[in-house]
């Protein structure tokens, strides 16, 4: 009888561990086989569970539940079609390194291979695109496996997991395991080597022209990295570029930052890159985006980088140095050492680095035309971050010229404010994600920005947020095309713009009303204020919808094949594209 | 010094845990990530542990090999990976079933040419043999390519199996 007593269902089990676990809400969508995982949520109120209208809005709300909170993301759905339509969601995260762990159901152990209804081999599916993924055979198994699944999601570099659990495990009875008894050999190593951070340091010091160049690996490391950061680079008083996913880690305002390097970085820090004698990597990785041209990418610079993922070393770029470790504990050493040997950047020559890299910013790259007749989609997001920062905002993008707008334009002084599909470029994520950011801070101020044509991947979700009282507010810049694709067709494809045009769109403000939600318009630039002060006042979901000008384009650019010094600052330059560059079909969009 | 570009081959020994799927895994990897494959070799060598180990011959420039080897690395169930080709001098062998069918003089050569190579004939009949023949890849080869006039009809080889020298483990 003793024994009997310490069994209990797979579904419990699930149940028991998910809370053992830390995890308060679970996105996610019932079916089939889960049905016995739903009716053990129904019993209990520990675990909030948010209904999404589909099963890919449920990962990418769990990414932006966990981006904001640094804590591990949860969904849960059925088999076959629910699980499989979590692929983009989980690409999503195993790209942008985010930390979740997907439950799937799947058919009883002794129907699988059987093309079983609502059957799909989801560890097979799934298996380049998570970190890792279990398929528990017994439900004696289930709890140690939930809990390294969430030792995996969140140690060394963050990336979905997914556990698929046939029915009858859930159905099953097994024993419980706490987390303490969990074995695992999956040990990442976070502290770099003592060495090898005295020699970066070194290195550091000695440089003339250096720039850090930060990415998304800070922010994952949590907040005080990005604390560590802040302070090692004001330290040494060296310039600061930040990627896309690196946006936060350091403060926008503070003026070592040179803003945003890459595709469409801002002048300074590409030009920075180009021409420095040093380039110190934090937590990012040479993404095709960020370099440019690879043979002409920062070509008189020695390269620190500093990652989690050894595979991220070398892989695109030949490095001189690497330093591998968890980034807060490499930061911390790093200052130390520096403090140790009581290093001095070399003054003169970074006060003529600086003049060098001012004189850049006084191009002022991200200047636009301004109208009073139309609203330039930079003008709404000017007006958006001012009239919005006091609030401290969590912003999240969909993909396209919005979201590089965006990023050019929005300004965050703090980490995990900020969340956008940078490396799968997901549209669609924008909503859902903004629905898992409110999800995690009820009271805050959510905005997804968005355009009119990523918006309708998700905009199902508009239902989710007034379900849950979500007031996610959903600001679309409407220039009727998928603005980027025609941006690209305007200047590579001779402006021949191949069905970026959608001829037919909904009435937003009328969808919004549909759903429950508050729909609002700006036309004119004189009503951009207004939409958004009154889209802040209220209290429930709104759409805004901004009729920007259609034939705006988003610079400065590096045109795909180019290098870093041969940006396209504006309209003005005749913007050439040659298709013969030397490297031809070898380059990437 | 090697060019940065020059193709290189390498034996890498993998340690995983054996379990479903891992060998999926390391296969995805390398179809994935557009890797070759030139041998793959895998089979339980501790049952205690539970552990399996596989073998990878494959090629690419020294940027890719060092790519192959840390993103085995990233795997999960994967503990150890070594590039025994780097690490130190090491021993790899295969073994291969060839099978020649014919008569007359030729028979008789394939057999004097098996006694040249030390490969066993493990199977006879009035119109074949089939030859059990280990060594380097290269010698595999080599014992291949000479049956071939002599009736060669068919050919099953383990892939690459290899092991560092000295008294150290992996």
């Amino acid at each position: 009888m003793a024994q009997h007593d310490t069994q209990m269902t797979g579904a419990e089990i699930l149940l028991k561990a998910l809370v053992d676990q830390g995890v308060e809400v679970i996105f996610g969508y019932p079916g089939g086989v889960v049905l016995p995982i739903y009716d053990e949520l129904f019993k209990q109120n520990r675990l909030r569970h948010i209904l999404v209208r589909h099963e890919q809005a449920a990962v990418h709300a769990a990414e932006g539940y966990a981006r904001s909170t640094g804590r591990v993301g949860c969904v849960l759905v059925t088999s076959g079609p629910g699980a499989t339509n979590t692929i983009t969601g989980l690409t999503d995260a195993l790209m942008d390194s985010v930390p979740l762990v997907c439950i799937t159901g799947q058919v009883p152990t002794n129907l699988i291979g059987n093309d079983a209804f609502q059957e799909a081999d989801i560890v097979g599916i799934t298996r380049p695109c998570t970190k890792h993924n279990y398929l528990v055979k017994k439900a004696d198994d289930l709890a140690r496996t939930v809990h390294e699944a969430f030792h995996v999601a969140k140690s060394g570099r963050p990336g979905p997991v997914v556990v698929d659990l046939p029915k009858d495990v859930i159905t099953g009875r097994g024993e419980y395991q706490p987390p303490s008894r969990m074995k695992t050999k999956y040990k990442p190593q976070v502290k770099g080597d003592l060495k090898a951070i005295e020699k970066a340091v070194e290195m550091i010091a000695a440089a003339k022209k250096p720039i850090f160049y930060v990415g998304g690996g800070v922010v994952n490391s949590g907040v005080a990295a990005c604390q560590l950061l802040t302070q090692l680079v004001r330290m040494t008083g060296y310039p600061c570029t930040q990627t896309l996913m690196g946006l936060g880690a350091f403060p926008a305002s503070d003026p070592l930052s040179v803003g945003m390097l890459g595709m469409h970085g801002t002048y300074e820090a590409n030009l920075a890159m180009h021409g420095s004698d040093l380039i110190i990597n934090v937590g990012a990785r040479f993404d095709d985006r960020i370099t440019g041209r690879l043979k002409d990418f920062a070509p008189t610079a020695k390269k620190i980088h500093i990652d989690i993922d050894p595979s991220s070393i070398n892989k695109n770029v030949m490095v001189d140095h690497a330093v591998v470790g968890d980034a807060a504990h490499i930061l911390e050493d790093m200052i130390k050492v520096w403090k140790a040997k009581q290093c001095r950047p070399h003054e003169k020559a970074l006060k003529e680095w600086w003049a060098t890299i001012e004189g850049w910013r006084g191009r002022n790259c991200l200047h636009y035309e301004n109208s009073n007749k139309i609203i330039k989609p930079q003008y709404a997001i000017q007006r958006l971050y001012e009239l919005t920062k006091y609030k401290n905002p969590y912003i999240t993008t969909e993909v396209g010229q919005h979201q590089m707008w965006t990023a050019q334009h929005f300004k965050f002084e703090q980490p995990c404010h900020w969340m956008t599909s940078g490396g799968l470029g997901t549209m669609g994520y924008g909503l859902p994600s903004a629905m898992g950011v409110q999800v995690a801070h009820p009271g805050a101020l959510v905005i997804d920005i968005a355009g009119e044509s990523s918006i309708q991947m998700n905009i199902q979700e508009m239902a989710t947020l007034c379900q849950h009282r979500l007031p996610v507010k959903v600001f679309i810049l409407n220039n009727q095309y998928m603005g980027m694709v025609r941006q690209w067709q305007e200047l590579i494809h001779g402006g021949r713009y191949s069905e970026s045009h959608m001829e037919h769109h909904p009435d937003f403000v009328k969808l919004a009303d549909a759903f429950g939600a508050v729909g609002l318009r700006a036309t004119k630039p004189s009503e951009v204020d207004d939409v958004i002060k009154e889209m802040i006042s209220v209290d429930r979901p709104v759409i805004v919808d901004v009729r920007t000008d259609a034939s705006e384009n988003c610079f400065p650019m590096i045109m795909p094949g180019m290098a870093h010094n041969e940006m396209v600052l504006g309209p003005e330059e005749n913007v050439k594209v040659e298709p013969g560059s030397d490297e031809g079909g070898m380059v990437l969009v | 010094m090697s060019n940065e570009q020059d193709i290189e081959r390498h034996t890498i020994a993998v340690l995983v845990a054996n379990e479903a799927g891992v060998l999926a895994r390391v296969i995805g990897l390398f179809s994935g990530r557009g890797y070759n494959i030139e041998s793959l070799t895998v089979a339980e060598t501790d049952t205690k542990e539970n552990l399996s180990r596989i073998t990878i011959v494959t090629s690419g420039t020294k940027m890719i090999v060092e790519q192959i080897k840390n993103q085995l690395r990233r795997l999960v169930p994967i503990y150890k990976v070594a590039d025994l080709t780097t690490d130190g001098p090491h021993v790899s062998r295969e073994l291969a079933l060839v099978k020649v069918a014919g008569s007359g003089e030729k028979r008789v050569e394939s057999l004097r040419i098996a006694d040249i190579f030390r490969a066993n004939v493990i199977d006879s009949t009035n119109e074949s043999f089939v030859f059990e023949v280990v060594g380097a890849t290269e010698k595999v080869d080599a014992f291949i390519k000479l049956m071939e006039p002599l009736g060669l009809v068919d050919v099953s080889r383990t892939g690459v199996a290899a092991i560092a020298r000295g008294a150290n483990a992996l």
